[in-house]
């Protein structure tokens, strides 16, 4: 059951979105959100939401994906809003009772909220059209250059992709030492912190134990398959760049230009 | 000390992509002391059906009793009735987790409030029934074979003193050797202590050997109810599900196929030989030796 | 024709390392074993957990090196560092634990591993997985995540990916411990066909007897040493002595071998049901020919 869980959301279907190799999505999302934060005004923002309706429309993923992720947030958004709303002093614009709200205010709560859920919305496109594994493949390509000044990318890049693999093997066995402990009577639910967290002894030793078996039993059938590391691997799907993503990298600088203008445009 | 469920249905994944009916309306009752064996291929919800039974999964829908009472009740404590029905998961040596085995025993029983001395008296006495030797009690489990691990997990619900016993695969990656070594031990166990003990096997010789009742499950439902001679007259229909009956079951059809009044309800091998001795005119004594009829 | 493996005098010695660093106990595992291969052959190596049969099969492939003695993988010595590469693209392996073997998250992508490895060329290797799928009859599950299949699949999957390597010889260490019925026919027969089909040197690690009464030799291990050595035929004969060392017979050798012992003219080695029942109609054609029952 636990198995049917994918990390990161990914939405299959064929787009062109889906399609675009993971460097240039990256590249993107990078700098959109690097945009959210430089150009603060309305009318940026407003050019900011057409990329975002676009993108959104063009990779085929229904709507209510997009938004699943903002469920984990609300929390956070409310107390940004009502924090700036309040207290940020200024010309005020209403005021009940003690509560002052200043224009300031209004203004930056619009703001951060808006950029919060941007944001948000954002790196959902990433995630629902990319899969984990793609995306290590587009940073171990993307960062390869790195090789050079000897940092591991594709020891770190390897390291990650069996990470994801495993993630759901270890969810399912976590629950089934606990249903095995509990069947002994344990008990993970009652009692204060420092209780629960003795607790947690005969659930984690095991799954360490099992982890480190896991680990030792996965390095000889890679050595048994001819690994030895990053130098002289060949890829079954080497990322190579199409037009597609040429075109993506060029609509970039003008959406940057774009946002740039709309704020010395419009003003606001 | 019997087990009752009542129209058990157990549905996971609901409204999701990935919704399962695992149990479908299953019906059963298990009296006190009755050795019964559960076989279904992989998937048919036997795992399912027994974490049911200490009220590990909750069900979807139906009433499950123990003893009489309600488990499903307001009030029931389940940290009770996982003291009276005790369940070893498939691979238990991977819940060991203590740095001797005498203390990874004494867990079970520590969870059920007793005092320190009683919980060790039980841990000792369960490990002794698990036919583990002393000089293993104050060594690491992680020390030990499969097999002894094994032995130490049992033990671990053992010195709970349940009622009922559940094991789930207990024989599965033993050698031959191991896998007669548990088996005899559950069997001296429910003859000795007369608990009802519920086996999960695949292997239809074992369970042929040692159960007194089979239940086959099938895609969620319970497709066979019976002693194993009768389990395995449907031979055909267990292949079709992905299981078998024991290879001298085939024998012996094969045989009376060919003309030889022989017993088809033969399912080991020393009831096959009497019968195949018999047809030719010929008995073994006790002792051995022959005799003509 | 070259051997494709010859092990000569092999043994391997365990170390137990105490908490300062030393040598506590040794522990032989292997005990001077020697064993020659042919191309093409189905062997089978059976024996209790901690028989050394696991430790000889990691021999095979360098991942252990041997105490004393010495292992020849087509022709090259294990202890060759240079030849390592080589020798683990020539004998492939297959493990127990479907899981821990698995490293893609995708199938196609785990079967791609190898000859990722192998720095094969991209076109290439998509070729190569195709035919070690197609093989192994997991085609249709190439863009499926391996958690999603049965324990069966998954070794199908591990099977295949060492196939994408074009290996001489595949050596599965208990690949059928962990699985059901079901999966284990699946991986027996994703073996056979290898062997019969594509000439592959099987060497089948288990200790579940129903799986090698076909093979061309059966070696029985008992304490690091080989305790049988045969046909399965001649090894399967000599029930008593299986027995007292607690291995498996399969139902239906036991049954023979049973009868006979009670006075049955049946011969020993009798491996399958269809064996058994031509016996044993011949014995009751004879019989009723005779007019009666057989008088020892």
């Amino acid at each position: 059951m636990i198995r049917d869980i994918t990390i990161g959301q990914y939405y299959p279907t064929d787009s062109v979105i889906h399609r675009l190799d993971p460097r240039t999505k990256l590249v993107w999302t990078l700098a959109y959100i690097f945009s959210l934060f430089l150009f603060r005004s309305f009318a940026s923002y407003v050019v900011a939401t057409v990329l975002l309706v676009t993108v959104i429309k063009i990779s085929k993923v229904p709507f209510k994906f997009m938004v699943k992720g903002m469920k984990a947030v609300v929390i956070l958004l409310l107390i940004t809003v009502v924090f700036n709303l309040f207290l940020i002093p200024g010309t005020t614009l209403v005021q009940i009772w003690k509560l002052r709200i200043t224009y300031e205010g209004l203004n930056t709560a619009v703001f951060m909220a808006l950029r919060l859920t941007y944001l948000i919305i954002g790196s959902s496109v990433m995630t629902l059209t990319t899969t984990p594994n793609q995306l290590t493949d587009g940073m171990e390509k993307g960062l390869a250059p790195l090789n050079k000044i000897h940092v591991p990318v594709h020891d770190v890049a390897m390291m990650m992709s069996i990470a994801l693999r495993f993630i759901p093997i270890l969810l399912e066995e976590t629950d089934k030492i606990m249903k095995a402990q509990m069947a002994r009577g344990a008990d993970f639910e009652s009692g204060n912190l420092i209780t629960k967290a003795k607790n947690m002894i005969p659930l984690l030793v095991p799954l360490f134990i099992s982890a480190f078996r896991r680990a030792n039993d996965l390095a000889m059938a890679m050595e048994a398959r001819g690994y030895y590391g990053g130098e002289g691997r060949t890829k079954m799907r080497p990322l190579v760049y199409q037009k597609n993503d040429r075109i993506a990298y060029a609509i970039l600088p003008v959406y940057l230009i774009a946002m740039f203008a709309a704020k010395k445009i419009v003003g606001i | 000390m019997s087990i009752k469920l009542e129209h058990i249905n157990y549905i996971y994944g609901e409204e999701t992509a990935y919704e399962k009916h695992a149990l479908k309306d299953i019906n059963l009752e298990i009296p006190d002391g009755q050795f019964v064996g559960i076989i279904g291929h992989t998937g048919s919800g036997k795992s399912t059906l027994i974490q049911h039974l200490n009220g590990l999964i909750k069900a979807t829908s139906g009433v499950i009793y123990y003893n009489g009472e309600n488990i499903y009740a307001e009030g029931y404590s389940m940290k009770e009735l996982r003291s009276h029905v005790g369940l070893v998961f498939q691979y238990p040596e991977y819940q060991l987790f203590e740095a001797d085995v005498l203390s990874d025993v004494c867990f079970g029983p520590k969870n059920l409030g007793l005092s320190e001395e009683e919980v060790k008296m039980r841990s000792l006495e369960a490990l002794h029934q698990v036919g583990l030797k002393e000089k293993y009690y104050d060594k690491s489990p992680f020390d030990l074979s499969g097999g002894q691990k094994r032995r130490v997990a049992i033990a671990g619900i053992l010195a709970m003193h349940p009622e009922v016993l559940i094991l789930d695969e207990p024989t599965a990656g033993l050698d031959p050797k191991g896998r007669d070594d548990i088996l005899d031990q559950i069997a001296k166990l429910h003859k000795e202590r007369g608990i009802t003990v519920i086996l999960v096997s695949h292997s239809m010789e074992d369970v042929a050997k040692y159960v007194d009742r089979i239940i086959v499950m099938d895609h969620g439902c319970m497709k066979f109810d019976g002693e194993p001679k009768k389990v395995f007259e449907h031979y055909k229909e267990l292949e079709s599900i992905g299981l078998s009956a024991p290879q001298v079951t085939y024998v012996m059809q094969d045989l009376k196929e060919k003309g030889f009044d022989v017993d088809v309800h033969a399912i080991t091998v020393e009831e096959a030989k009497q019968s195949i001795l018999q047809v030719f005119g010929m008995k073994v004594k006790k002792n051995g030796s022959e005799e003509n009829v | 024709m070259k051997d494709i493996i010859n092990i000569k005098k092999l043994i391997h010695d365990y170390q137990k390392y105490n908490e300062d660093g030393k040598v506590e106990s040794t522990y032989r595992a292997v005990d001077e074993v020697s064993l020659d291969v042919q191309p093409g052959q189905f062997i089978a190596i059976l024996g209790h957990n901690g028989s050394g049969k696991s430790t000889l099969a990691k021999h095979l492939n360098a991942i252990l090196l041997p105490t004393e003695g010495t292992v020849y993988v087509d022709g090259k010595d294990t202890r060759d560092e240079e030849k390592i590469k080589e020798i683990r693209q020539t004998a492939g392996m297959v493990f127990q634990n479907p899981d821990n073997q698995i490293i893609g998250t995708v199938v196609d992508e785990d079967v791609a591993f190898g000859p990722e490895n192998m720095g094969v060329p991209s076109k290439e290797i998509e070729k190569r997985v195709e035919e070690g799928l197609k093989t192994v009859e997991m085609w249709e599950y190439r863009s499926h995540s391996p958690n999603k299949l049965s324990g069966g699949q998954k070794q199908r999957v591990a099977i295949a990916g060492v196939v994408a390597m074009h290996p001489k010889c595949i050596v599965l260490d208990e690949p059928t411990a962990m699985l059901d019925p079901v999966g284990r026919k699946e991986v027996i027969q994703a073996a056979w066909k290898l062997n019969k089909e594509e000439h592959v040197t099987i060497i089948l690690i288990t200790h579940y007897m129903e799986e090698v009464t076909s093979a061309d030799q059966v070696i029985v291990m008992e304490q690091g040493k080989v305790l049988m050595q045969g046909t399965p035929k001649e090894v399967f004969s000599r029930v008593e002595e299986l027995k007292e060392h607690r291995l498996d017979v399969p139902q239906v050798t036991m049954l023979a071998h049973e009868l006979r012992k009670s006075g049955l003219n049946i011969p020993e080695g009798i491996l399958t049901r269809e064996e058994l029942i031509e016996e044993l109609v011949k014995l009751k054609t004879t019989a009723d020919a005779e007019g009666g029952a057989i008088c020892p």
